[in-house]
């Protein structure tokens, strides 16, 4: 068998989301090649072959890469996926863009989010917002594979020294432009990487009050995310968003301040190792899968905490 | 400009579905069901581009049982003109509505093809991006905001760390995120409407689309179980069950 990781980067970094699937790749069994599709992307192929387990990197470096857009990149996978076992790729908004278009051009039924490998053509994956896991087996003779992040460690991003390929050829769709993008700056750590998480909900009130949970962050290293509720009240941006349509997160704590614990939040952070729940409401559904819980008003116990701490 | 949306039937999302006992599937006798939540942001989207005078037609699709009947008059209660069930009681996997929903957009030629990104059933997030690639059309998933202007779309996406505005030439493939609008009420004298406006009936087979699936199901499991633990009283004690206990801060 032989594998096809299509990398998660920004033409500089390999982002570490990529090393959940090398795992993912190693339980399967395999040859391991890592796919790095983009421009003036050749820093991210020296990282890639690094990585441990990797055998060798095929390297994509073409303008018609440079943004990701899902119709060019789609048709580089398809090219090169065709003569692989499995292709994978972790569960990021690029990559669910990309991969069930690539997995379309090959006629193959991609399977998303798989949470562990059962065997090569058999894993499971949550459904209905993680109430359920099934167990599901794949009959196509290539897998499209999106790797949920948090069920899979990340392997050592060194120790590894794959050969380098250069790929002929490019793919330009025509079919889409990009024209900008705002991406938030910030200083904390990514969402789906950080090991605290501290989110708000509801409960806060208002985007202002969000602040409340900057001074906590900081001393935690937390990256801040928050409910559905809260960003359906236009308190935060969606990027912040936890839960089954949002992102799945995992952290050593988890802090959900203001959250009642709605079935599609608990979906996108209830495998967090530590859960504290802060909300007013003794009868909150959050503190059903809250390792500890302070029923308090937040508005009194986060200056207390921030200056706990 | 025609505007094509297609919606799913799924279990309506305050239901805690459970799996049957003899764990060979999702126990959905009696259980309430609905049009997906993305996929009515996706009607919405529809209704107001023809509000907005962009779009002249809005046909409503989807591919599934006869029961699917009832999500499709909600779109019609909403705003669509028309609609047509691809009819059929085999396990649909993404793939194969994309397929089916594909040969649809062959005889209907949409300008706008609208979807919700992802069913809150199989929790796939993979049709509108399949149905793109098999058309040879762009794609522009995520969408938090839509802009026709003549013959080409602006369309801005929720991406991880913030938002990426993509043009795309029509006809063009969008899925709604869930700020792209909130979806209105149907009113009473639109449910009533609704139910005299064309509801057109299709099979696979009809379409020459096989949809035998391609992934099987073995089994379903409820997920590990986490079990409540303790409330403390105040943040004192919170901070020192955190350091001391759990370890997790220092």
């Amino acid at each position: 068998m032989s594998i096809l990781i299509v990398a998660e980067h920004d033409n500089s970094t390999l982002n570490i989301a990529t090393l959940n699937s090398v795992t993912a790749a190693g339980v399967i069994g395999g040859d391991v090649h890592i796919l790095v599709a983009g421009h003036g992307c050749s820093g991210v192929a020296d990282q890639a072959a690094a990585v441990t387990g990797v055998s060798k990197v095929l390297l994509a470096d073409s303008a018609s890469y440079a943004h990701s857009l899902a119709e060019n990149v789609a048709l580089l996978i398809a090219e090169l996926g065709a003569s692989y076992s499995h292709i994978l790729a972790t569960s990021t908004s690029n990559a669910k863009n990309i991969m069930p278009r690539a997995a379309a051009l090959l006629d193959v039924q991609a399977i998303s989010d798989i949470s562990a490998v059962v065997d090569a053509d058999t894993f499971k994956r949550p459904i209905y917002a993680g109430n359920v896991i099934a167990t599901v087996k794949s009959t196509d003779s290539i897998k499209v594979i999106l790797v949920r992040g948090t069920a899979f460690d990340a392997c050592a991003a060194d120790g590894g020294s794959a050969s380098i390929e250069s790929v002929t050829g490019d793919h330009d769709a025509g079919k889409s432009s990009f024209v900008s993008e705002e991406v938030a700056k910030s200083d904390r750590p990514e969402l789906t990487a950080a090991e605290v998480v501290i989110s708000g909900g509801r409960g806060m009130g208002s985007g202002e009050n969000f602040a409340l949970l900057d001074g906590i962050a900081d001393k935690l290293g937390a990256a801040i995310g928050a409910s559905r509720a809260a960003v359906d009240a236009g308190f935060v941006p969606n990027d912040m968003q936890v839960g089954q349509t949002g992102k799945i997160v995992a952290p050593d704590l988890y802090v959900a301040v203001g959250i009642s614990g709605a079935i599609q939040h608990l979906a996108g952070m209830k495998d967090s190792k530590v859960i504290v729940a802060i909300n007013k409401d003794e009868e909150a559904p959050i503190f059903s899968v809250a390792d500890y819980g302070l029923v308090a008003d937040l508005f009194v116990a986060l200056p207390e905490l921030d200056a706990a701490l | 400009m025609k505007v094509l949306v297609a919606v799913k039937r799924v279990v309506d999302y305050n239901v805690k579905v459970r799996p049957l006992a003899d764990g060979s599937g999702v126990d959905l006798a009696n259980v309430k069901m609905s049009i997906n939540p993305f996929c009515e942001i996706a009607v919405e989207e529809a209704v107001r581009l023809k509000e907005k005078g962009v779009a002249t037609e809005i046909v409503a699709v989807t591919v599934g049982a006869q029961q699917s009947q009832e999500q499709l008059r909600t779109a019609l209660a909403l705003g669509a003109d028309r609609a047509i069930l691809v009819s059929t009681d085999e396990t649909l996997e993404p793939l194969s509505i994309a397929k089916c929903l594909k040969a649809v957009c062959d005889s209907e030629s949409p300008d706008i093809i609208l979807l919700g990104k992802q069913a809150i059933d199989g929790d796939n997030n993979q049709t509108g991006q399949m149905l793109a690639a098999l058309m040879g059309i762009g794609q522009a998933t995520f969408a938090s905001e839509i802009v026709i202007d003549g013959d080409n779309a602006s369309v801005t996406r929720e991406v991880d760390g913030g938002l990426q505005t993509l043009t795309l030439p029509l006809p063009v493939m969008v899925t709604a995120d869930l700020r792209l609008n909130e979806p209105r009420y149907a009113s009473l004298p639109n449910i009533m409407k609704a139910k005299k406006k064309p509801l057109d009936t299709s099979t696979p087979e009809e379409l020459g689309v096989d949809v035998t699936p391609r992934v099987t199901q073995v089994g379903v499991e409820l997920p590990a179980e986490r079990s409540a633990g303790i409330k403390v009283d105040d943040v004192a004690q919170l901070v020192d069950k955190l350091k001391n206990e759990a370890k997790v801060i220092s």
